[in-house]
């Protein structure tokens, strides 16, 4: 029986760690995550849970500790936004490397300076390539949903590496919305137990981390590759799963009134909604728009995306974070490679948008829309990378 | 979404603003809508404007992102007329509500040529008459449910009841007072 509730984000994370019963969580604080531990720490004084909570001095340390616990075969996770994961840097490398599987919860905020507490996602973007699985989530149902899926996918022992769940800071994070939550046992149920096949303790226990000569270390990193590149078959069982249970059905991606669509517009997180708001509205005048929602960022699904634009005329990809490169972002990066073996390819352009929590309204998107259709309607490109919503350009 | 409702509220920091947004999602999430309540976080200084938000709804609201033609229009605190554009993007068939004293005739020469409904409150006095402190979240609460009529009164009042009993479990003695301020602020609301 599902439950119906009003959550915020990250209230709705840290029921969903509660409902896992984690064996440890390690968390220091920083805005807007800071929730997710506090709620978690009273659920951990209450005696509701039997987790380990361990109040680090840092992310550094709590990334650590976590994947120390994993590493000795606990169920471990964190949650932290914008510099608290920059401070984890170091560590995100060590936790997919040992193929310990950690899971955290990610509240995606701007990184400094200018200091700024809002949200866009150049925290999570900046670690896309740090060997950790990333999903996006559009609401605290997503939030909720992503995170208790997110163990069975980082525990699986074909894949073992771990999983950052990540939904924006404040939009999603502080904002109380409708949510369906699963019983406590059937939570209990779809995660199970985690038993590692090795750890550091046990009856073969094994060594974590040490030196990694010339004559290893290439091995093991394609192995991790490997693994990234396996996963996606183990997400899509995993999220088969959790629709069975749930009825929520989850892939790579959500196509959303793509099939006739000429025009579409890709995009994670929560703008998405507000782009199947402004899609409906356009859809009302004849406009064939649409919308692909990403999911599953890492590892990136690039045949089924690949697919899934193959027949538009035009395409915006929209990027909340800039990785200076000069020629766009990371999301773009990776969306018009997809495209690159397509024998007629869509148009595809490039927007920067809600940086530093500029806020982003349905006029934006439309005016984006409005790009993609004179791109249609003259057939010339124009300018690649672009910026939607920031003053002065 | 033809159905959706949009509320923005106006406070200053530290008044409850976001708490009274909180409560009107809840409110509204009782009697089976879909809700959203969120504010919008800045600086979080005492006494600075603050801005908070609400979507009701049928259907799951898709929107993420601020209010800007809101339906409805609450004013926490009435010094903010003249300081912030409150009445920015309000619908014409919309309204707004006004945590004064005065009436709201006294006010309309304030609110940039709105040509809407106007209501005033004097959440207040209701606040230190039933709570014996300004607190003029709850009044402000019914007042808004009353103006608005997104949620039934009567199953309104019962869940407010429901739910106070339900949070003050050890402090009864301010059910009491938060139920009489809702009550008064339904039926004591200038311009209905």
């Amino acid at each position: 029986m599902a439950i119906r509730e009003r959550l915020s984000g990250n209230e709705a994370v840290a029921v969903a760690f509660k409902q896992m019963d984690l064996d440890v969580m390690a968390a220091y604080p920083i805005t807007p995550s800071t929730e997710v531990p506090q709620y978690f720490s009273q659920f951990v004084a209450d005696g509701v849970v039997q987790t380990e909570f361990v109040a680090v001095e840092s992310e550094h340390s709590a990334m650590s500790a976590c994947i120390s616990a994993a590493a000795a075969g606990a169920r471990a996770a964190t949650a932290t936004s914008a510099c608290g994961l920059a401070l984890m840097w170091e560590l995100l490398y060590v936790a997919s490397g040992s193929r310990v599987p950690v899971t955290l919860a990610l509240i995606n905020r701007a990184l400094s300076a200018p200091i700024n507490i809002n949200n866009d996602h150049s925290d999570s973007m900046g670690a896309r390539d740090s060997g950790w699985i990333q999903i996006y989530s559009e609401n605290n149902q997503e939030a909720y949903d992503n995170q208790i899926m997110s163990v069975r996918i980082a525990e699986h022992k074909d894949i073992m590496l771990p999983v950052m769940v990540c939904q924006d800071g404040f939009i999603t994070s502080h904002a109380i919305e409708n949510i369906e939550l699963l019983e406590d046992d059937a939570v209990a149920k779809f995660v199970g137990t985690y038993t590692p096949q090795s750890s550091l303790l046990g009856g073969k226990p094994i060594s974590v981390g040490p030196l990694d000569t010339p004559q290893f270390y290439f091995e093991h990193a394609y192995q991790r590759a490997h693994a990234m590149i396996e996963s996606k078959k183990v997400i899509l069982d995993v999220f088969k799963e959790f629709a069975d249970l749930t009825g929520r059905a989850y892939g790579l991606f959500e196509e959303y009134k793509m099939e006739d669509a000429e025009c579409a517009i890709v995009v994670l997180n929560s703008t998405a909604g507000t782009a199947k708001y402004v899609c409906d509205e356009l859809r009302a005048q004849g406009k064939k728009v649409g919308v692909l929602k990403l999911r599953v960022f890492r590892p990136f699904p690039i045949d089924e995306i690949k697919k899934a634009l193959s027949h538009l005329k035009a395409v915006a990809v929209m990027d909340k974070s800039d990785c200076f490169s000069a020629v766009g972002g990371p999301v773009f990066a990776d969306v018009r490679n997809a495209c690159y073996d397509l024998e007629t390819r869509p148009q595809i352009i490039n927007f920067i948008y809600g940086l530093g929590g500029r806020d982003v309204r349905v006029e934006d998107l439309k005016h984006v829309y409005s790009a993609l259709d004179e791109i249609v309607r003259t057939g010339h490109l124009g300018k690649i990378y672009r910026h939607v919503g920031v003053r002065g350009v | 979404m033809s159905n959706m409702v949009e509320i923005r509220w106006h406070g200053r920091g530290g008044q409850g603003a976001k708490t009274a947004s909180l409560l009107l999602a809840d409110a509204a999430f009782n009697t089976g809508k879909y809700v959203q309540g969120f504010p919008e976080y800045g600086p979080e200084r005492m006494g600075a404007p603050i801005t908070a938000f609400n979507r009701i709804s049928d259907t799951r609201c898709l929107l993420h992102c601020n209010i800007y033609e809101p339906d409805y229009v609450v004013v926490v605190d009435p010094t903010l007329l003249t300081a912030v554009d409150v009445t920015s993007g309000l619908k014409r068939n919309g309204a707004i509500l006004i945590n004064s004293s005065k009436s709201p005739e006294e006010l309309r020469h304030l609110l940039a040529g709105y040509e809407g409904a106007v209501y005033t409150i004097d959440a207040g006095k209701i606040s230190e008459e039933e709570l014996g402190k300004n607190f003029p979240n709850t009044p402000m609460l019914g007042a808004v449910v009353k103006v608005s009529g997104i949620i039934p009164e009567d199953r309104f009042i019962t869940d407010m009841e429901q739910s106070m009993h339900h949070k003050f479990a050890n402090k009864t003695s301010v059910i009491e007072g938060n139920m009489n301020a809702l009550r008064r602020s339904m039926q004591e609301v200038k311009g209905l």
